[in-house]
């Protein structure tokens, strides 16, 4: 890998961009749809893993599990997004302020 | 690599999958052309192929490694796809009586258990990290939709939404934890994973991916502290939903486990039993004290269950192949108990509709005997009353840690079944003890006949399947060693 990136350099990329998605799900107050894009900046950021060791490793497991990855990925963007639409219709809001019926 | 798959009769260990899958398809076919919203046909159909898959797997075994070493089919994957069918079907069968109500009749609730239990299937007989994270995913994917199957009710898509943020979060972990796995052994076939941790030792990347992949398997069997959206989604999905959550993607998950820490990091042993012992600590002590200032039972449940996978994971703390056995056994009886329980559940209703909070149980055994009585029996099998099934499924487990020389996580296992039993029996002081307030409808024929043969399991246990199961679950476990 040229121009001095080295492997450690993608496994500190994806390592904050893991810990940025993780931090979004857990302090976003505001709106589901933030927390759905963390959720893609987590996968985003494995997927990184996996290609930058995939060519450090010189095997090409690792790019065949990354596709597979972002093929599960839009799938689950899919049916997030269908559930938060039911939720909608039902509640009227998608703060995440109002996912609050259930608790105890 | 060549192709290992000449033939179709070499494919004779992936029969049950592709039966299931080809099944699941021309249902959903079926359901398609009859174009009504309810189709006895399809519920009825699923029942029976999972049944089908089920016998097939028990009475054909047929065991080896398949499509270039991502599938395995051993005692062990068979003996846990055995409950995962079987915990599928009863709670199918539990969905069937008064379907409508709980947004279950819709033919397109049974096609998606059937892919959850073919992505379960998958998930028990991952050999690959990419095998594993597909069925994990098809697996849960399905359960998502589920939870959120009554579109109209509020609780219900909050549980589904619940589920599918938490749910995705762990499946990126798990996901992590695979990148750093693969990163630091080079592989992702787990045989190779444990011959390169063999030839180079434990590595801190790997310990780092060791963790991270446990953590996502833990989120899935709601260990502590990855256990948060358990009861809210136990109490929000519809209650049928709740039964089948409670079984079968639990003993999936658990079975996932087990491979992962016996086979696969079987090289580093000491590091993953302290994050086993950590998690199984963690699920009985928080369950046993928080179940106890819940009013709805289904909340109960949830931390109940929270609490049967910290004493399903001492078995599995001991590292042995007696623990793994104590394992399998354990989630065989939890099944059992939990498809009771549940169908109890569903039985008992008053004009109000289905009882939702514990208190509403009032007088259950003057009006419903025959319910009450088997609900008594389960919860006292859930604390582990000797001579009924729970008490065996605690005995192996705690015996596997004695023998591991664990004497601290068995007394705190011991301690912490004893303060559960506080819950468990205020539930039957409830039902018998108290004054009727309401009348109760008269119960369903089909989960007459659930509630008989789980309470008829759980008592007799020990003189009718208890023999059996232990030397299935002994060819299971040696199946890993």
């Amino acid at each position: 890998m040229g121009l001095g990136i080295e492997l450690g350099h993608y496994l500190t990329v994806a390592a904050i961009l893991f810990t940025l998605g993780v931090f979004g799900i857990f302090i976003n107050r505001k709106n589901i749809i933030v927390i759905l894009m963390s959720v893609e900046l987590i996968l985003l950021a494995v997927n990184l893993n996996m290609v930058a060791f995939s060519a450090a490793l010189n095997d090409l497991q690792g790019q065949i599990f990354a596709l597979l990855i972002l093929t599960v990925a839009a799938a689950e963007a899919a049916i997030g997004l269908a559930i938060l639409v039911i939720f909608y219709r039902n509640r009227g809001s998608i703060a995440v302020e109002d996912v609050n019926q259930l608790k105890g | 690599m060549n192709s290992d798959v000449t033939d179709f009769a070499s494919l004779a260990p992936a029969y049950p999958e592709m039966l299931l899958a080809v099944g699941a398809i021309v249902l959903l076919l079926v359901g398609v052309v009859i174009n009504k919203e309810r189709s006895l046909l399809v519920s009825y159909g699923a029942v029976l192929l999972l049944l089908v898959v089920g016998s097939l797997v028990l009475f054909a075994p047929a065991e080896g490694v398949l499509f270039n070493g991502v599938f395995i089919s051993d005692s062990f994957a068979r003996y846990m796809k055995v409950l995962v069918l079987g915990g599928s079907a009863f709670s199918l069968m539990l969905a069937l009586p008064r379907a409508e109500e709980y947004g279950t009749h819709k033919f397109e609730y049974a096609i998606l258990v059937l892919l959850a239990t073919l992505g379960m299937m998958a998930m028990v007989s991952a050999n690959d990290l990419m095998s594993l994270y597909v069925g994990l995913e098809l697996q849960s994917l399905s359960l998502y939709v589920l939870a959120a199957i009554k579109r109209d009710d509020s609780r219900a898509t909050e549980a589904g939404l619940k589920y599918f943020v938490l749910g995705a979060l762990s499946s990126g972990m798990l996901l992590y934890g695979a990148s750093m796995v693969y990163g630091f052994t080079g592989h992702t076939n787990l045989q190779e994973i444990v011959i390169a941790i063999a030839d180079e030792g434990r590595s801190i990347g790997l310990i780092f991916g060791m963790v991270f992949l446990l953590s996502g398997v833990a989120f899935k069997i709601s260990a502590v502290p990855f256990h948060m959206w358990t009861p809210d989604v136990y109490e929000g999905a519809p209650t049928p939903v709740t039964a089948f959550f409670a079984t079968a993607p639990k003993v999936a998950a658990m079975a996932l486990l087990v491979r992962l820490v016996m086979d696969t990091f079987q090289g580093i042993t000491s590091d993953w039993q302290q994050v086993v012992i950590f998690l199984s600590i963690a699920s009985m002590v928080l369950a046993a004290f928080a179940a106890i200032g819940q009013k709805s039972i289904k909340r109960l449940i949830a931390y109940s269950s929270i609490g049967h996978v910290g004493f399903a994971l001492v078995g599995l703390s001991s590292g042995t192949q007696v623990g793994v056995e104590g394992v399998a056994i354990y989630m065989a009886i939890y099944v059992a108990m939990t498809v009771g329980l549940f169908a109890c559940l569903l039985s008992l209703r008053t004009e109000n509709g289905a009882v939702e909070t514990i208190d509403e149980l009032a007088g259950a055994a003057q009006k419903r005997p025959f319910v009450a009585a088997v609900m008594a029996i389960i919860m006292f099998s859930l604390i582990g009353m000797p001579p009924l099934a729970g008490f065996f499924a605690k005995w192996h487990a705690f015996l596997a840690a004695i023998d591991a020389q664990l004497y601290v996580l068995a007394v705190i296992g011991v301690l912490a079944s004893a303060v559960s039993a506080f819950y468990y029996l205020r539930v039957v002081k409830v039902m018998y003890f108290d004054e009727p307030v309401r009348d109760f409808e008269a119960v369903p024929a089909e989960l007459n006949i659930i509630i008989g043969v789980s309470g008829f399991l759980v008592v007799t246990y020990y003189f009718t399947v208890g023999g059996p199961l232990a030397n299935f679950a002994h060819t299971a476990a040696g199946s890993l060693f």
